[in-house]
């Protein structure tokens, strides 16, 4: 009764630190997705000049921590370029955004690669430009195979959103530190709490990414299958 | 960028990243056994123990290796009997360890599910004891189809050793934290770095595991 009490009590205080992470988690996921059709049509480009700069910044940010990266767009890049963030979420917003984005380039590049190569054929015969071709006929037929792996990164990205309490942003996991430290409070039970706010989260963004699915495979005239989501099979999975 | 802050981080940072690759070491051990485990055990053991083994795969994959750690870390700090022994070192090893082997779990299970059909009704034909299939005929052939996917997992948890500084592992962030605290500059030295070292080790991991990939992905036509 008293754990139920306390559960109760503690629920309001975390209505404001959700939508933090929901505003770190939106428009990070805006913003990566954003960077990942850049980098990806850059590093999948004919030019070879193009493609080395895109694969330089998509290796970077894949090569270093997301960790080193938030530290060091939230502490060194002001101090280097002589600014300071008053919005801190948007340094969170940054770093996440680029280092997802260069992930996600990978799932845009290997999507556009494995549109049959007639198509291409097909839309040069009829004389498309290159952004009329990609945004006409390939990029459709992309789209919804980028969406299943592309779910697995932006739960990973949600999971993620929790280090910007580290630089002092207070979401979901920050708020849990404080609540928990309050007298009366226990620290254990508040960071029970936020995992499975958590949980609940990552539930409905890969639900709502399989619906996003199905709604892009149904406008290509392709009937959805049914996808192995590994990220919330059901239990009939086992076995 | 000043020289003398460089020269004066440059071993706190060292000192740091060789506790990550410590970590990555253990943590590594612990991901690759322990998802084998789960993986076989969610094959073959009955209903009661594979659904909660199941769900808790999907919790542990789909909420925050962060809040994973400060959780168990504030739980071990309770249980008077371990309290000595879970250091924060220990505790972020199993932590990381656990996490990624739910991972890992997932790429063996491909690996599993991978391995032709006659290999197991093979296996039922000549009534082979199950450990002996295990070790001698399954495990060998899923390997070969789920290294580049291990390989990739061990080089993602690398790289998210930095988190474990909030649970007090004195890694890189928590020796250049210290050293900007003290000196109340550094910050861009110190991350640079941290970043650079990164940069060097998990670049060339990063194109040798493609190259792995590219490689079996011929093999196997």
């Amino acid at each position: 009764m008293d754990l139920l009490f306390r559960t109760i009590e503690a629920l309001p205080t975390y209505l404001e630190p959700l939508g933090v992470t929901l505003l770190v988690t939106v428009l990070s996921l805006f913003g990566s997705l954003i960077l990942a059709f850049v980098l990806g049509l850059a590093t999948g480009s004919r030019f070879l000049s193009v493609r080395f700069v895109g694969r330089t910044i998509v290796e970077f940010f894949r090569g270093t921590s997301l960790v080193v990266q938030l530290f060091w767009i939230a502490f060194a890049m002001p101090v280097l370029l002589g600014f300071s963030f008053d919005w801190l979420i948007l340094s969170g917003v940054l770093a996440l955004s680029l280092n997802f984005g260069a992930y996600a380039s990978e799932v845009v590049r290997g999507a556009i690669a494995a549109v049959p190569s007639g198509q291409y054929e097909a839309s040069t015969a009829i004389n498309l430009s290159y952004w009329q071709r990609m945004r006409l006929v390939i990029i459709p037929q992309a789209w919804p195979e980028m969406i299943p792996p592309m779910s697995t990164q932006a739960v990973h990205l949600l999971k993620s959103t929790s280090l910007v309490s580290m630089i002092g942003i207070v979401d979901l996991t920050a708020r849990a530190n404080t609540v928990g430290a309050r007298p009366g409070q226990d620290l254990l039970f508040q960071y029970g709490i936020i995992l499975v706010i958590y949980f609940i989260l990552a539930w409905l963004l890969a639900a709502g990414m399989r619906q996003l699915e199905h709604r892009a495979k149904r406008n290509i005239g392709r009937a959805p299958v049914a996808t192995k989501n590994t990220a919330t099979a059901g239990a009939g999975v086992v076995n | 960028m000043d020289s003398q802050r460089i020269s004066d981080l440059l071993p706190l940072v060292w000192e740091g990243f060789v506790v990550i690759l410590q970590l990555t070491f253990w943590a590594g051990i612990i991901a690759l056994s322990l998802g084998l485990v789960i993986a076989i055990t969610i094959r073959s053991a009955p209903k009661p123990v594979t659904v909660p083994l199941f769900w808790f795969t999907e919790f542990i994959r789909n909420t925050p290796l962060l809040v994973q750690a400060l959780f168990v870390y504030i739980f071990v700090s309770r249980i008077e009997l371990i309290e000595g022994f879970m250091t924060p070192f220990v505790t972020g090893a199993i932590v990381l360890g656990v996490h990624y082997a739910c991972y890992c779990s997932e790429a063996y299970r491909a690996g599993i599910d991978g391995i032709p059909k006659g290999q197991w009704e093979a296996i039922t034909a000549i009534s082979l004891p199950k450990s002996r299939a295990w070790i001698d005929i399954l495990i060998p052939q899923m390997m070969r189809r789920c290294t580049p996917a291990l390989g990739n997992y061990m080089i993602a948890m690398f790289k998210e050793v930095p988190i474990l500084f909030a649970i007090g592992v004195f890694e890189m962030i928590a020796q250049i934290q210290r050293y900007t605290g003290l000196s109340f500059a550094g910050h861009v030295e110190g991350y640079t770095l941290a970043g650079l070292l990164f940069l060097a080790i998990s670049y060339p991991l990063a194109v040798s595991m493609r190259k792995l990939e590219n490689r079996l992905a011929r093999a196997h036509g």
